[in-house]
């Protein structure tokens, strides 16, 4: 099932300087799996090496922090959009 | 905040002819501006963000303005820190504000730390003032910041930038999640890269500090709904604002669980695994390699458009977003010192070379900044 993920300017330009890219699953994990698997340079600023989320990234689905409602095992459907905000610290 | 009616300072004739918008706004009155000036406002930082919110808590009428910060105005900060002039190059960043401030305001009191805010000292600044507002540029602050917020139960406005996007929500509130609840560890060093080696559109730190300075008038005046349990994201490109919800995680080890009951050496928090230490070459060392016509390869692993700006003769320009594919087209056998804007990068560069089997290789300490400083002064900084 098609969602759709909204990466930050900084990541746009390792998904063909796509902002918003659609990716297929039936759990948040497998649809950011889909979105690796299809632009290889984002893989390594979207999950660690085990595949998990990193603490300094984290991942909206529909607006919920995914952390509190089952994170990447979390089922999605279709029309889901997902929001990746990673942390700056610029001032 | 929480100063009763009678408590409240009085306003001067010339106050209320100054505030008379405020006044005449019926969320605001005279009991609302009576609020601002008690309150006791600090801002951590006098750069970016820091600059919108002196201009605004002052014109505001906020009665005390804490400001803490160590360094001084640079050239560089003009194109977004708009507090400060360009005659206040070389000042001290807390002078030039303050000096800015009492032009804008009188009747504002700014109180002056010339320091960089650290565990030590953290506590004993935060605890006199009422809100904290989080304009620092570094992840070792931010977490300092906010665990001290929590630890004193004041509450943390904060906000972030980076090139075209900006973060802002108010956070350490009683019922509120705090920093570690939205991020619960800082990126490993040099993957996020800082304002000045990523860049940052100048009018950024505007938008954003100009949110934050509202939500601080906000919470001053307990009015409309703050950003408490929300995260807004600013786009500047794509001209959108969004908010995301944000939650207190129990298990936060700040706010949630309490098992932060002192601060921590931050450094060494956002310091990550001990990196690979790699050697270095100073740039008059470089200067003397060049000019004996040693054989070895310079590595700029810049930014094309920085390149642009000033290079080092002789150097090869190989970007570090490039690596590590560009890592195949370099010779192993040969020996490499790599070099960046600041050295960051090009440590990051060094690291990478040595993991990928180069067994020679040296860093250029300070980069093309201290290259222009110490050996070639026509070399721009930017």
């Amino acid at each position: 099932m098609p969602i759709t993920i909204t990466l930050p300017n900084v990541l746009a330009k390792l998904a063909d300087g796509q902002r918003t890219i659609t990716a297929y699953g039936t759990t948040l994990g497998g649809a950011v799996a889909d979105a690796s698997r299809r632009y290889p340079a984002l893989k390594p600023r979207l999950t660690d090496d085990a595949g998990n989320p990193y603490p300094f990234v984290t991942y909206y689905l529909n607006d919920e922090d995914i952390r509190f409602s089952g994170g990447f095992a979390a089922a999605i459907r279709d029309g889901d959009e997902v929001t990746i905000v990673p942390a700056v610290a610029g001032g | 905040m929480t100063a009763t009616l009678t408590e409240l300072p009085e306003l001067t004739r010339e106050e209320l002819a100054r505030y008379s918008r405020h006044l005449i706004l019926p969320d605001v009155g005279v009991e609302g501006q009576k609020r601002l000036k008690a309150a006791r406002v600090l801002l951590v930082g006098a750069g970016g963000l820091g600059s919108p919110l002196a201009l605004y808590l002052s014109a505001a009428g906020v009665g005390t303005l804490g400001i803490v910060d160590f360094d001084k105005v640079d050239v560089t900060n003009l194109q977004r820190q708009v507090v400060h002039g360009t005659a206040d190059v070389g000042r001290s960043k807390i002078d030039s504000a303050a000096e800015r401030i009492y032009d804008i305001n009188p009747y504002v009191n700014v109180e002056r730390f010339e320091t960089r805010l650290t565990s030590e000292n953290a506590l004993e600044i935060i605890r006199e003032f009422d809100i904290v507002v989080d304009g620092t540029d570094n992840f070792a602050t931010r977490y300092l910041v906010n665990d001290a917020c929590v630890i004193l139960g004041k509450p943390n406005v904060y906000g972030s930038i980076f090139r075209f996007e900006g973060q802002a929500s108010v956070l350490a509130t009683p019922e509120g999640p705090c920093y570690r609840c939205l991020f619960r560890e800082p990126p490993p060093p040099g993957l996020v890269p800082s304002c000045a080696e990523g860049g940052v559109l100048g009018v950024l730190p505007g938008l954003v500090g100009t949110i934050q300075a509202t939500e601080t008038i906000k919470l001053i005046l307990g009015i409309g709904e703050p950003l408490i349990g929300r995260l807004l994201l600013v786009d500047a490109l794509t001209a959108q604002f969004r908010t995301v919800k944000i939650r207190r995680d129990p298990t936060c080890p700040a706010c949630g669980t309490h098992e932060i009951q002192e601060l921590i050496d931050y450094d060494a928090f956002c310091g990550g695994a001990e990196p690979v230490t790699v050697k270095e070459i100073t740039p008059r060392e470089l200067a003397q390699k060049l000019a004996r016509g040693d054989d070895f390869d310079l590595i700029d692993v810049r930014e094309p458009i920085e390149w642009e700006i000033a290079h080092i003769e002789g150097a090869r320009l190989v970007p570090l977003s490039t690596f590590p594919a560009a890592i195949k087209e370099l010779d192993s056998s040969r020996e490499i010192v790599v070099q960046c804007k600041v050295g960051g990068r090009s440590a990051r560069a060094a690291d990478a070379l040595i993991a990928a089997g180069f067994r020679n290789v040296t860093n250029l300490a300070g980069g093309i900044t201290r290259w222009s400083d110490d050996v070639d002064p026509t070399i721009p900084k930017y």
